[in-house]
């Protein structure tokens, strides 16, 4: 595997003093979705930013497919389609020429049957004569996403792409990036929908104040930081959790009819076994079981709050 | 460079101009008639001619650069403030171009526009009063550096401008009263003494004069000096573009 974007201590000073980013490094690898994860205000955009040529990074090395993003800027960003966060249209254009434009701006030669191929996979050939004003603003979204991948670009950055987006058209962004990665294109989204993260990426980042806190492999960083929760189902619901099982972590669910244990999967023991026994030994009769996999959500919160009171 | 991009940023914009065909050609069409029915009919019946020349002759060199000069100012200034006001700049600053570049498409265009309506007022000003034009060469050579140099300025205008307040205040208090006062209606030396010498900083002083010479070989200035004059000024302007280029001030964060 060859590293598409390779970052390496991005730094970045706005003009008026503040710090934005604070040496970040990260490598994304060809063909792979990454998902930016963080709160309003953690240096998302502003990473992006400086990868595509929007903003200026202050200090580090960045390149775009083995080209530096400053020295070799015109390689690197021939290379990069960019769908911004803020739906950034000219009202009085038509979807048709605005997207045309783009291509002739990336210094691409004139092709239409390649346009009006990404304007149908995106539904929006019907709408190639309207005006940007006369779009619903999903349809706004999708014609950003059309203008960014008018050059073809290797590596595709969407900064938010479904953010006030309704859950149909939420999927089919989704479809279309799985479409986009199987074609091999690198995608790096942001998003502040976790599962949409969980449901799209290969690798997630998450970003806090200008630093990246982690980058993992979904899976790996789903099951590492992941909580499982035993559900057990009771014959006769309890009023408490008996004092035979205090040594376990358990609560009460359902009116007492729901015991519920959550551990931790990295765990060297998940004390499983022992709670088994030990309800066996207290004449508890169970009648189902169940497990549940905490959410990367729940991952999140945590994350971001550790480094919240880390820094207070 | 890269053409095809320049080429995408100028049809972009001339596709703009295009759109509003008949408002580009009606406007200016007005204007020149009104200031013909004011200046012509009415100061021209109290000064009938200027050095040998009737007086409704004499303002259509004046007229023409006041057009075009306002006109390559506002659509240069507008063309790059309109992307950075609603946000579409990041397509520009994302792309694999520089700023020369940039210059060279929004520039190009602004220009091209000026000059169309500098020829559209032309074409009307003849059917109004009879017009020679005794240096054509020298009459195209002037128009032309002239939509190009303050399309120049107008950009760099666009460009500082954080508002659309500054983008309008600059040719209100400067280019506008210069541009009156350097000679479109009346000659130089028809100013009392010492306002003649003050007149000669005025730099358009030096652009309508050699325009007009090439009209009717009339000039209040050397016509080398009308010459050197408008090169400076867009010598001026390429250098601070070139300074705006190496230092990326205002456009990049
Ligand atoms: N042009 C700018 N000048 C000064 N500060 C800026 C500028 N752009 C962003 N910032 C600051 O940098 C920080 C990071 O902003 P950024 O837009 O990168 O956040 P983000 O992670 O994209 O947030 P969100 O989820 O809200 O989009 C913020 O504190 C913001 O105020
Ligand atoms: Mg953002």
């Amino acid at each position: 595997m060859t590293a598409m974007v390779e970052i390496s201590d991005a730094r970045k000073v706005y003009d008026g003093g503040f710090e934005a980013l604070k040496g970040v490094s990260l490598s994304i690898e060809k063909g792979e979705i990454l998902a930016l994860l963080g709160p309003n205000g953690a240096g998302k955009t502003t990473l992006i930013s400086c990868i595509c040529g929007i903003a200026v990074p202050t200090g580090g090395q960045i390149r775009v497919g083995g080209h530096d993003v400053v020295r070799d800027f015109r390689k690197a960003r021939s290379l990069v389609g960019l769908v911004p966060q803020e739906v950034n249209l000219e009202p009085f254009e038509k979807v048709w020429n605005t997207v045309r434009f783009t291509r002739g701006v990336f210094g691409r030669p004139r092709d239409d049957a390649h346009l009006e191929d990404i304007l149908r996979r995106l539904s929006l050939w019907e709408k190639r004569y309207a005006k940007i004003n006369e779009l619903s603003g999903g349809m706004k979204r999708r014609v950003l996403i059309a203008k960014a991948l008018s050059h073809d670009p290797e590596v595709l950055f969407l900064d938010e792409p479904t953010a006030g987006v309704d859950v149909e058209l939420r999927r089919d962004m989704w479809r279309i990036v799985a479409d986009l990665k199987a074609a091999g294109t690198t995608i790096i989204l942001t998003t502040h929908y976790i599962e949409e993260a969980e449901a799209i990426a290969d690798r997630i980042g998450v970003i806090s104040r200008g630093s990246l806190m982690l980058v993992e492999e979904k899976d790996a960083l789903m099951t590492r930081l992941g909580r499982k929760e035993l559900r057990i189902e009771l014959q006769e619901p309890l009023d408490a959790v008996p004092p035979q099982l205090s040594e376990f972590d358990l609560s009460l669910e359902e009116d007492g009819r729901v015991l519920v244990y959550s551990y931790d999967t990295g765990a060297e023991r998940t004390g499983i076994g022992r709670l088994m026994t030990r309800m066996t030994e207290a004449d508890i009769v169970l009648r189902d079981v169940r497990t549940r996999q905490n959410s990367l959500e729940d991952i999140f919160v945590d994350l971001v709050h550790d480094t919240g009171t880390d820094a207070a | 460079m890269n053409w095809t991009a320049v080429g995408a940023i100028y049809r972009f914009e001339m596709s703009r101009f295009f759109r509003t065909l008949l408002q580009s050609f009606i406007s200016p069409v007005i204007s020149t008639s009104l200031y013909f029915v004011v200046f012509g009919a009415a100061i021209g019946s109290r000064i009938d001619e200027v050095e040998g020349v009737s007086y409704g002759a004499f303002i259509v060199p004046g007229l023409v650069m006041l057009s075009v000069i306002t006109q390559a100012i506002s659509n240069a200034s507008f063309g790059i403030y309109f992307p950075k006001f609603i946000g579409t700049i990041y397509e520009l600053l994302s792309a694999p171009i520089n700023f020369l570049e940039i210059v060279a498409g929004y520039v190009g265009a602004a220009a091209t526009k000026a000059l169309f309506i500098g020829i559209v007022i032309l074409i009307t000003a003849s059917l109004f009063v009879p017009m020679r034009i005794e240096h054509p060469f020298a009459m195209l050579a002037f128009l032309l550096l002239t939509c190009l140099s303050f399309a120049l300025l107008g950009f760099i205008l666009g460009i500082w401008a954080s508002n659309f307040e500054q983008l309008q205040l600059v040719p209100l208090l400067v280019v506008t009263p210069l541009v009156f006062l350097g000679g479109s209606f009346y000659s130089i030396s028809m100013l009392p003494g010492i306002w003649q010498k003050i007149a000669l900083a005025n730099p358009v002083v030096y652009l309508i004069s050699g325009f007009r010479w090439s009209f009717y070989g009339l000039a209040d200035v050397p016509i080398a000096v009308s010459l050197l004059a408008i090169a400076a000024f867009t010598g001026i302007c390429l250098a601070v573009i070139w300074w705006i280029f190496r230092t990326g001030w205002r456009i990049r964060d």
